[in-house]
C-alpha cells in the first residue's frame, strides 16, 4: 500500500519535473511536437521527389529492361526533340488552364452568393451541395459522366427527345474539359468562399459611400480582395488536372493522352527513368505557375 | 449618374438660403423586426456645425447616422439633406461621406488610391486628381505617405487617412461613426482636438456618433443625448452639463447628487427632515410637489461658505491627482464631492471626519423625482 502511494507520488513528481523542463525550454517542446511531421515530410515526401528526379537521369537497358545507373540526359533529349511529347504537354497544360478559368468563372458567383447573400440555412444547404460529390468516389463520378456523355447516353437521349442531333461529345477533349471542371469545382468554391467571407461589410459600405455603384465595387474592391482565394483555388484545379490520368483514359478519346497517361504507359513497359523524366514536367510547370502567382502579388496577405 | 448628381448639387448647395439646415430628420422611425432602434425622431442640424449624437450602446445613435448616410432606410419619416429629400437614394448618390468605425480603408490600395477613390468615381483625373489628393494628405499631416499600404500605418495615421478619404470629396456632411474608439487614450485626446480643428478649417458639417461624453463635449458645438431611440436632450455641452433636464442626461454626463424634497416656495425646496435649501428660481420654473434637486460634485465645497449646507461623515476618499473625490454620508444618502487639489500641502479630509458641505443655489438643477438616475 505504502509502496503504491510512493510510486504514485514519484510518478507525479516525474511528470511535474518533465512539464517544468518543457516549460523552461520552449524549443524542446517545439522539437518534440514537430519531430514526427518533419521526419515524414523530409523522408517520405521530399525523398520520393528526390528519387524521382534522380532516376530521371538513369537509363534502361534495351535488352534486359533493367535500369542502368549511368548518368545521362537522353530522356530529356527525347522529350525535347519528339513533337508528340510537346503536343501532349501542350494539351495537358491547355486543358488545365481552361478548367481553371472555367471553375473560377463558375465558382465566383456561387461563392459570392454563399458568403454574402444567402441566409444561414441556404448557406448550409449549398455547402452540402458543393461538398456532396466529394463523398463519393472520384472514379464513380467519372464513370457517371462517361455514361451521360456516351453515344447512347443520357445527354443525347435528352437532345434527341427534343428533336436535336447528338452532341457528339463522347471521348473528346470537350468531354474531358466538362468532367475536369465538374470534379475540381469544389476545390475552387471553398477558397473563394473563404476569401469573400472575410471581406468586412464596411469595405463595401465605404466603397458605396465614396460614390461607387455595385459593379464598380465588385471590380475595385471585392474582386481584388478575392484574388488570393481564386489563386489558391486555381492551384488546386490546375495542379490536379495537370497530374491526372484517369479522366483522359476514361472519357478522353484516342488523341487525348495526358502527361499522366504516358507516364503510366512507360511505368508499365517498364521504363521508369523515362516516366520519371516526363513526370518532372508537371512539377516544373507548377513551379513556374507558383512563381508567376507570387510575382503578381497573389500571396500577399492583405 | 452619380457624377451628374454631384456636379448638379454643388451650385445648388451654394444657392440655398443660409438658414437651411444641412440635415433634417422629420419623425424618423427605424424598426428592426420587433426592435425599435430609432423612435419618432426629429432633428435639425445647422450648416457648418459640429454635431454629436451621444448615448449608450443600443440607443439608436449609429442607426440614425446610418440612415443619414443611406446604409439604412427609415421605416417611417423623412430625411432631408439641404432641401433634398433623400429617401430611397443609395449611398453613392448622397452628398455625404463617412468615416467608419474601424476606418474601412481598402487594404489592397495604397494610401493615395484610398484617398483618390471617391474622386475617381467623380471622373477626376490626372494632375487635378493628384493635386487634390496631395493637398488633402497634407491637411491631415500625411504628405509623403501616399505610396504606403494601410497596414503599414499606425492606428492614428489610418484614422487620418479615413478622414482625408472622406473629406477630399467635399461632402455636404461628414459622418463620423465612433471614429476614435480603436485608439488609446492619449492618441484619442490628440485626435479629438485635431478633428475639431479640421472641422473648423474645412467648415463642413460634421455629425459625430460617440458613447463617450467627454469626447462629445470636447468636440461638438451641439450634442443630442439619445436614449432608447429618442433624443433626451439637445443643447450645447454646458447646457447639458449644468442644466440637464432628465435624470438620464444628468447621469450620463458625469456624476450628479440628487436630493429629493417638496417645493416650498419660489426658490426653495424642503427636504425630508424639514431642512430647507435654496435653488435657482428659473430651474424650479413654477413647479410644485416633489422634485429632485441636483448638484454636480465639484460644485459642493467641503466648508460652510455657501448658503446651502449639509452635515456629513466622510466614508471614502479617492485621490485622482487633479482632484480628490469624497463619498460623504449624509441624512439624505451618500453625496459625492470633488475637491480640486489646487493648493500645495492642503490637508485632505480622512474617512470618519465630520464635514460640512455647502453649495451655491445657482449651481443646482431640478429633475422629476420619480426618475432613477441611469
Amino acid at each position: 500500500m505504502t509502496q503504491l502511494v510512493e510510486a504514485g507520488a514519484s510518478l507525479r513528481s516525474a511528470r511535474l519535473r518533465l512539464s517544468a523542463a518543457l516549460w523552461r525550454r520552449p524549443w524542446l517542446k517545439l522539437a518534440l511536437l514537430l519531430a514526427a511531421p518533419v521526419l515524414v515530410f523530409a523522408v517520405v515526401y521530399l525523398g520520393a521527389l528526390a528519387s524521382l528526379f534522380v532516376s530521371a537521369f538513369w537509363q534502361i537497358d534495351s535488352f534486359t529492361a533493367a535500369v542502368v545507373h549511368k548518368w545521362t540526359l537522353d530522356n530529356f533529349r527525347t522529350l525535347w526533340h519528339d513533337h508528340t511529347y510537346w503536343r501532349i504537354t501542350g494539351r495537358t497544360i491547355g486543358l488545365a488552364a481552361a478548367v481553371t478559368v472555367t471553375d473560377a468563372v463558375l465558382a465566383f458567383p456561387l461563392a459570392y452568393f454563399m458568403a454574402r447573400i444567402a441566409p444561414p440555412r441556404w448557406r448550409a444547404l449549398l455547402f452540402v451541395a458543393v461538398l456532396l460529390p466529394l463523398w463519393s468516389s472520384y472514379l464513380v463520378r467519372i464513370y457517371a459522366w462517361r455514361t451521360i456523355l456516351a453515344k447512347n447516353g443520357a445527354l443525347n437521349w435528352v437532345l434527341n427527345g427534343i428533336g436535336l442531333p447528338d452532341a457528339g461529345l463522347a471521348y473528346t477533349n470537350t468531354a474531358m474539359w466538362i468532367v475536369f471542371s465538374y470534379v475540381w469545382l469544389p476545390f475552387m468554391v471553398l477558397p473563394v468562399y473563404a476569401a469573400l467571407e472575410r471581406i468586412p461589410d464596411n469595405y463595401l459600405e465605404a466603397s458605396q459611400d465614396l460614390g461607387a455603384k455595385g459593379s464598380r465595387t465588385l471590380r475595385s474592391v471585392i474582386l481584388p480582395l478575392a484574388i488570393p482565394g481564386i489563386v489558391a483555388g486555381s492551384i488546386f484545379t490546375f495542379s490536379l488536372t495537370l497530374g491526372d490520368f484517369i479522366t483522359p483514359a476514361l472519357v478522353g478519346g484516342a488523341g487525348s493522352s495526358f502527361i499522366g497517361n504516358i507516364v503510366e504507359d512507360k511505368v508499365g513497359q517498364p521504363d521508369i527513368p523515362f516516366a520519371a523524366a516526363f513526370a518532372t514536367v508537371p512539377v516544373v510547370v507548377m513551379g513556374i505557375y507558383l512563381l508567376i502567382a507570387r510575382r503578381l502579388g497573389a500571396f500577399e496577405a492583405v | 449618374m452619380a457624377v451628374e448628381e454631384r456636379i448638379e448639387q454643388s451650385p445648388e448647395r451654394a444657392a440655398e438660403p443660409s438658414g437651411t439646415p444641412d440635415v433634417r430628420l422629420e419623425r424618423v422611425t427605424k424598426r428592426f423586426d420587433d426592435v425599435v432602434a430609432v423612435d419618432d425622431l426629429s432633428l435639425e442640424i445647422e450648416r457648418g456645425s459640429f454635431f454629436a449624437l451621444l448615448g449608450p450602446s443600443g440607443c439608436g445613435k449609429t442607426t440614425t447616422l446610418r440612415m443619414i448616410g443611406g446604409f439604412e432606410e427609415p421605416s417611417a419619416g423623412v430625411i432631408y439633406l439641404g432641401d433634398h429629400e433623400v429617401s430611397g437614394t443609395p449611398p453613392y448618390k448622397r452628398d455625404v461621406n463617412t468615416v467608419f468605425q474601424s476606418y474601412a480603408l481598402f487594404p489592397h490600395l495604397s494610401i493615395f488610391e484610398n484617398v483618390a477613390f471617391g474622386l475617381r468615381r467623380k471622373g477626376t483625373r490626372g494632375g487635378n486628381l493628384k493635386g487634390k489628393v496631395e493637398e488633402m494628405l497634407d491637411l491631415v499631416q500625411l504628405s509623403g505617405y501616399g505610396r504606403r499600404k494601410p497596414r503599414q500605418l499606425s492606428g492614428g495615421q489610418q484614422q487620418r487617412v479615413a478622414l482625408a478619404r472622406a473629406l477630399v470629396n467635399s461632402p455636404r456632411v461628414l459622418l463620423l461613426d465612433e471614429p476614435l474608439g480603436a485608439l488609446d487614450l492619449k492618441l484619442r485626446k490628440e485626435m479629438q482636438l485635431f478633428i475639431k480643428r479640421l472641422q473648423h478649417d474645412v467648415g463642413i458639417t460634421f455629425i459625430h456618433v460617440t458613447h463617450d461624453q467627454e469626447e462629445a463635449m470636447t468636440m461638438a458645438d451641439r450634442i443630442a443625448v439619445m436614449n432608447r431611440g429618442k433624443i433626451e436632450q439637445l443643447g450645447g455641452p454646458d447646457d447639458l452639463y449644468e442644466r440637464p433636464q432628465t435624470a438620464f442626461v444628468a447621469g450620463f454626463l458625469g456624476i450628479s447628487n440628487l436630493l429629493t424634497g417638496e417645493v416650498s416656495g419660489r426658490d426653495t425646496v424642503r427636504l425630508g427632515d424639514g431642512t430647507t435649501i435654496r435653488v435657482r428660481a428659473d430651474a424650479l420654473d413654477g413647479r410644485s410637489g416633489r422634485v429632485a434637486v441636483g448638484i454636480r460634485p465639484e460644485k459642493i465645497r467641503p466648508d460652510d461658505q455657501d448658503p446651502n449646507a449639509l452635515q456629513g461623515v466622510v466614508r471614502e476618499r479617492a485621490y485622482i491627482g487633479v482632484s480628490t473625490q469624497y463619498i460623504v454620508e449624509t441624512r439624505y444618502g451618500n453625496v459625492t464631492v470633488v475637491v480640486l487639489n489646487d493648493r500645495p500641502g492642503s490637508i485632505p479630509h480622512s474617512p470618519g471626519d465630520h464635514l460640512t458641505l455647502s453649495w451655491d443655489p445657482e449651481a443646482t438643477f431640478i429633475l422629476d423625482p420619480m426618475e432613477e438616475p441611469a
